[in-house]
């Protein structure tokens, strides 16, 4: 790993040797679309647009592991600045490095070792972004520690996911991603291509929820050093800080609850409390692993290049490893699920832009594959109508007789969604559905769709 | 798949001059199952809900509940809760915002029930959590103490528990403590 980095400058020539190997040469396994070509290598790092999620461990591994794949358009983003426990495994960094942004120190390194490439650093929360920041982007390659935050990314990518009349995904649209995370030994790396395959909502429950602790145990009942970290980060520290958020980003507070945590943990006799530790419990962090950061990113990386270049059929689509006793990889194909409020179709409805709110909600309710009776309408976080409870329905009753159209702030065409109840075999059942509002005769919109089609 | 991209490339262009509209806020589907819950909700007829956000935050609200039973009947308690946008792969964060004398609530409004941390499932709902907390006022329990002496006193004499409940709820001293009056 090291050697290609430190050789890579000197010997232009033979840099690219393996790579027009795959770009170059015809084969069963490529993809529908694929064209081999000596050029395609060039146009590859003139058009694909790469942004990597998180500079962390995987982070670090994603950006070199991109620069050296032939990718030159890379962008990164990430909030944290460097500590001195990431530099066993976020390699980029250096010990002089200890408190500057990681985006920015690790771009710069990879620009250092790999002549040719660019990489804009972001050092901001994923959330500052706008939407026309990561439409720019061809692929997404996630490198994240946190379900929020994939999550997050998840819902901005599928927002530019668009569907035609036949409900059918329109390529063009779509917003190719691929995440990968590890715990220790263990780790995944998966292609999310919203419309094809799963998105992440689609399969979230593939992410065991957090261990949480009964508080009474923890003021009462202590038994190992997490109940005490916990005690100090959940109970003692409101208790004493009285209304002041914790921030687990800022070492002041992380000092303050390890050091309560060690004066609870000699109270009862519990050993075990450091402070990285600490860290690990409030954070929900479990150790993580170079090696395995090192195969996730590999992984991950060989899907965006197949993505990009469609050289090879990408993987389908969801791989784990486990390297904790022996090794065990396996692919599994999850499936869509095809209500998914995030990444599926929902249900087309042409409307008059005259519609007013009143006359949608009774058109859902007799719409043959809809049939949802008293619907509450959502548009883009705002709660346009609101069947209950009593203080919401005040609340947004006045905006019944208002056109949609205008509700909607005059866009030509969104989504927007309604929850209600559904007959079901003589039994009523609440559901949540997805509407793609398309309104008639709005200039533009009938433009578009056209060009869609085509 | 590159032709692909040069196509989307020109495309792009062609979209940025012509609309600049950026698509305004998009909703986590944490907040979309939550307005679902929410539209759902049922509530017992000692208990209201406020939005003190307005009704286009529904991730922050409150719950009164007013018993109307048990040692705790006449007073008034508030619950704050904070929905997370991965919701309901994760609980609200619930917090009692009166200060109450109560063997499970300490007194940072800490809340031990166990559908909020150790049993919660994404199949539970935001009603589901409003029970449980209405349940902790008519069955209050010594078993799960997070105010320990509270818990103390209910286990050994109840009758002292039952003044001491109404002391702090008519704004008074238990021991040490000062209790607003929230009747
Ligand atoms: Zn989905």
């Amino acid at each position: 790993m090291a050697g290609s980095l430190t050789t890579s400058s000197g010997d232009g020539g033979n840099r690219w040797r393996d790579l027009d190997r795959l770009l170059t040469r015809p084969g069963n396994i490529v993809g529908p679309t694929f064209d081999p070509s000596p050029e395609l290598r060039s146009e590859l790092q003139q058009y694909v647009r790469v942004l990597v999620v998180g500079a962390g461990g995987l982070g670090c591994e994603l950006l070199k592991d991109l620069a050296l794949s032939g990718f030159v358009n890379l962008e990164v983003i990430d909030m944290d600045r460097i500590e001195v426990s990431n530099l066993n495994r976020q390699f980029l960094f250096r010990l002089q490095d200890v408190g500057k942004p990681k985006a920015e120190v690790a771009a710069k390194r990879v620009m250092e070792r790999v002549k040719g490439v660019n990489i804009v650093p972001h050092f901001c929360r994923i959330e500052d972004k706008d939407l026309d920041f990561y439409n720019k982007f061809n692929i997404i390659a996630l490198g994240l520690d946190s379900v929020e935050a994939r999550s997050y990314i998840n819902a901005v990518a599928c927002t530019f996911l668009e569907y035609n009349s036949e409900d059918k995904p329109d390529e063009d649209s779509m917003k190719p991603m691929v995440d990968g995370g590890t715990e220790g030994f263990k780790g995944h790396a998966r292609v999310i291509m919203p419309g094809v395959t799963p998105c992440f909502e689609c399969t979230i429950w593939l992410f065991p929820p957090q261990v949480k602790f009964p508080l009474c145990t923890l003021a009462e009942t202590p038994r190992t050093a997490a109940h005490c970290i916990e005690y100090a980060h959940l109970i003692k520290w409101d208790e004493v800080h009285g209304g002041k958020p914790f921030d687990a980003d800022d070492p002041e507070h992380m000092q303050w609850v390890y050091s309560e945590a060690a004066k609870r943990a000699e109270l009862f006799g519990i050993p075990g409390v450091t402070y990285s530790f600490t860290q690990g419990v409030v954070k929900n962090i479990i150790p993580a692993i170079a090696s395995t950061n090192a195969i996730i990113s590999a992984a991950c990386t060989l899907e965006a290049l197949k993505i990009a270049s469609g050289c090879s059929k990408t993987m389908t689509n969801y791989l784990t490893y486990n390297g904790l006793e022996g090794l065990h990889t396996k692919v599994t194909e999850f499936v869509r699920d095809k209500d998914c409020l995030v990444c599926g179709p929902g249900t087309l409805l042409e409307l008059d832009p005259s519609t007013t709110l009143q006359k949608f909600i009774e058109l859902v309710g007799d719409h043959p594959k809809l049939q949802l009776s008293k619907a509450s309408v959502t548009h883009r976080g705002k709660n346009l109508y609101m069947q209950a409870p009593p203080v919401l329905e005040e609340m947004t009753r006045s905006n019944l007789n208002l056109p949609l159209y205008e509700l909607m702030d005059k866009v030509p065409k969104d989504v927007v969604h309604v929850a209600g109840t559904v007959n079901k075999d003589d039994k009523k059942t609440s559901a949540l559905r997805k509407l793609r509002v398309v309104f008639k005769g709005i200039d533009g919109v009938t433009d578009m769709d056209t060009a869609n089609g085509a | 798949m590159i032709r692909l991209f040069k196509v989307k490339e020109k495309q792009r262009e062609l979209a940025e001059n012509a609309n600049g509209r950026a698509p305004v806020k998009k909703q986590s589907a944490g907040e979309l199952r939550l307005h679902k819950d929410i539209t759902e909700l049922n509530l017992p007829k000692t208990t209201t809900i406020s939005f003190p956000n307005g009704k286009d935050d529904l991730m922050n609200f409150e719950v009164t509940i007013r018993p109307d039973e048990g040692y705790y009947q006449g007073g008034i308690f508030v619950f704050t809760f904070q929905v997370s946008p991965i919701y309901p792969h994760e609980a609200p964060k619930v917090k009692c915002k009166t200060k109450v004398y109560h063997p499970n609530i300490d007194l940072e409004g800490n809340v031990c029930l166990n559908i909020l941390r150790e049993d919660w499932k994404p199949v539970l709902n935001i009603n589901t959590i409003i029970y449980g907390l209405h349940h902790l006022f008519t069955e209050p329990n010594y078993e799960d103490p997070l105010n320990h002496d509270a818990a103390a006193v209910l286990r050994d004499n109840p009758k002292l528990f039952e003044s001491n409940v109404r002391r702090a709820m008519s704004g008074g001293y238990v021991g040490q403590t000062f209790f607003p009056r929230c009747i």
